[in-house]
């Protein structure tokens, strides 16, 4: 469903990927990890256009990511972002930033959205602060919003930035758990973490980047408990 | 203080004629230079090298010439060029456009302290500019504008006495008028000091009350 090839991205003077290449499948669940500043996050922020890019390609599901076309909003309806800060509107209540996609950007009508709005906070076990304002919420509820409001737009495949690094760790589980459903519902989902343990249990595969560039991947199992590259070794044993 | 209720009652009907003219001229000042200075914003916001270069150059030129000049070049010098405007048309635009640099520089303010995560959302939904803008960056904006647009209203509003050198009839010109010929200064500029306090006052209250409307939340 996403297809990365020979993908090179620079900031200025600095070349942030290096030669970027792999594939995910629909359903599939990709947890990258590896160093900051290894270009996780920038890799995730070019797949949905956030980033442009200099050489290679991204295609999603047969359409070639460009964030300077004007195909680009449509295609981020099909791919949505979960940030690592959240980002929810904070002049709308959590109902109002879900459905603020389907009913102004996808026109659906505003009864139908709302409805499907408050099943999707149900889900996320919010239905009771349908009306309430990000500020009135805690770190964790707001991510699940968000995470509502990425469904709202029934997207292809979720983006999910570090979605659990701006929370106190006894909110982490929620969001997880949230992730982690989402996951068994078949959602095709790429995922920059830190969350080890997440990346064991949910993940297909995980892709270890170092330096812009993927050094390894394969299972979970594999990855985490037998790396091969001594970089992959030395990362994990500082982080777990 | 006999004497002052007396001149009051002279002459501030005539300085009241002058008070709706300096209103008349302050709205349409203000109507100006929102529209425009929101334009100007948005052109620097934009991100279109072109279109922010334009509004900046602008934004420059108008700013580093006094309110004044600008005043006597559309009165008088504008109709060579056969543009013909009333005094009070040439006020409410020199004004108008004086004050959009402010309110321009108000409002980029107001919109460059919108966190950046929420222009990434707002995309990351598949929003186009406009749609951004309007649901989701102004109504942010908003909030850090109203204090200094207050601010800037009452200015505007003082600065509208400004326009009499080009002959509008505004409350400081009757004032003066009629100082020049009774030399009841210490009255009349009394009055219209006080008249200028009493329509600020509304203004303050009304920004205030802006500020409550959309600064909760």
């Amino acid at each position: 469903m996403i297809e990365i090839r020979d993908l090179h991205k620079r900031f200025g003077e600095l070349e942030v990927l290096k030669g970027i290449d792999t594939t995910v499948e629909e359903g599939e669940v990709v947890c990258l990890i590896g160093a900051s500043g290894s270009g996780k996050s920038t890799l995730l922020r070019c797949v949905n256009g956030l980033e442009t890019y200099e050489a290679g390609e991204i295609v999603f599901a047969g359409t070639r990511v460009d964030a300077r076309s004007s195909d680009i909003r449509a295609l981020r309806t099909h791919v949505t972002m979960v940030f690592q800060r959240f980002n929810l509107f904070p002049h709308r209540t959590a109902l109002e930033n879900v459905t603020e996609g389907p009913i102004y950007v996808k026109g659906e009508p505003r009864n139908e959205a709302r409805d499907r709005g408050l099943a999707l906070l149900e889900r996320m076990g919010l239905a009771e602060k349908a009306q309430a304002y990000p500020t009135q919420l805690s770190g964790g509820q707001q991510q699940r919003v968000a995470i509502a409001r990425a469904l709202a737009m029934r997207p292809k495949a979720i983006l999910f930035d570090e979605p659990t690094s701006a929370l106190d760790p006894e909110l982490v589980g929620e969001v997880l758990g949230a992730m982690r459903s989402l996951a068994d519902e078949g959602m095709t989902m790429l995922v920059v973490t830190h969350e080890m343990a997440f990346a064991r249990d949910v993940a297909d595969r995980v892709l270890f980047m170092h330096d812009g560039r993927i050094l390894e991947e394969g299972l979970p199992s594999d990855i985490l408990s037998n790396p091969k590259e001594a970089r992959t070794r030395d990362f994990l044993s500082r982080i777990l | 203080m006999e004497k002052f209720i007396t001149d009051a009652q002279v002459y501030l009907p005539i300085l009241l004629h002058g008070a709706q003219i300096t209103v008349a001229l302050a709205i349409c000042a203000l109507l100006i230079s929102t529209f425009v200075g929101l334009i100007l914003a948005l052109m620097r916001y934009s991100g279109n090298p072109i279109l922010s270069t334009i509004s900046k150059s602008f934004i420059n030129v108008v700013r580093g010439i006094p309110v004044l000049v600008q005043l006597f070049y559309i009165y008088f010098v504008l109709p060579e060029f056969g543009i013909d405007l009333t005094a009070f048309q040439a006020g409410a635009l020199g004004l108008g456009i004086a004050y959009s640099c402010y309110m321009a520089e108000n409002f980029r303010a107001g919109l460059e302290a919108v966190d950046h995560g929420q222009l990434e959302a707002a995309q990351s939904i598949g929003m186009g500019w406009r749609l951004m803008m309007r649901r989701v960056i102004l109504p942010q904006a908003v909030r850090t504008v109203l204090p200094p647009y207050g601010n800037t209203m009452i200015m505007l509003l003082k600065d509208t006495s400004q326009a009499s050198v080009i002959t509008v009839a505004e409350m400081t010109f009757q004032g003066k008028m009629l100082a020049a010929s009774t030399f009841e200064n210490m009255s009349i500029y009394t009055l219209v000091a006080a008249l200028y306090l009493c329509m600020s006052v509304p203004l303050i209250v009304l920004a205030g009350w802006l500020e409550r409307k959309f600064g909760t939340k």
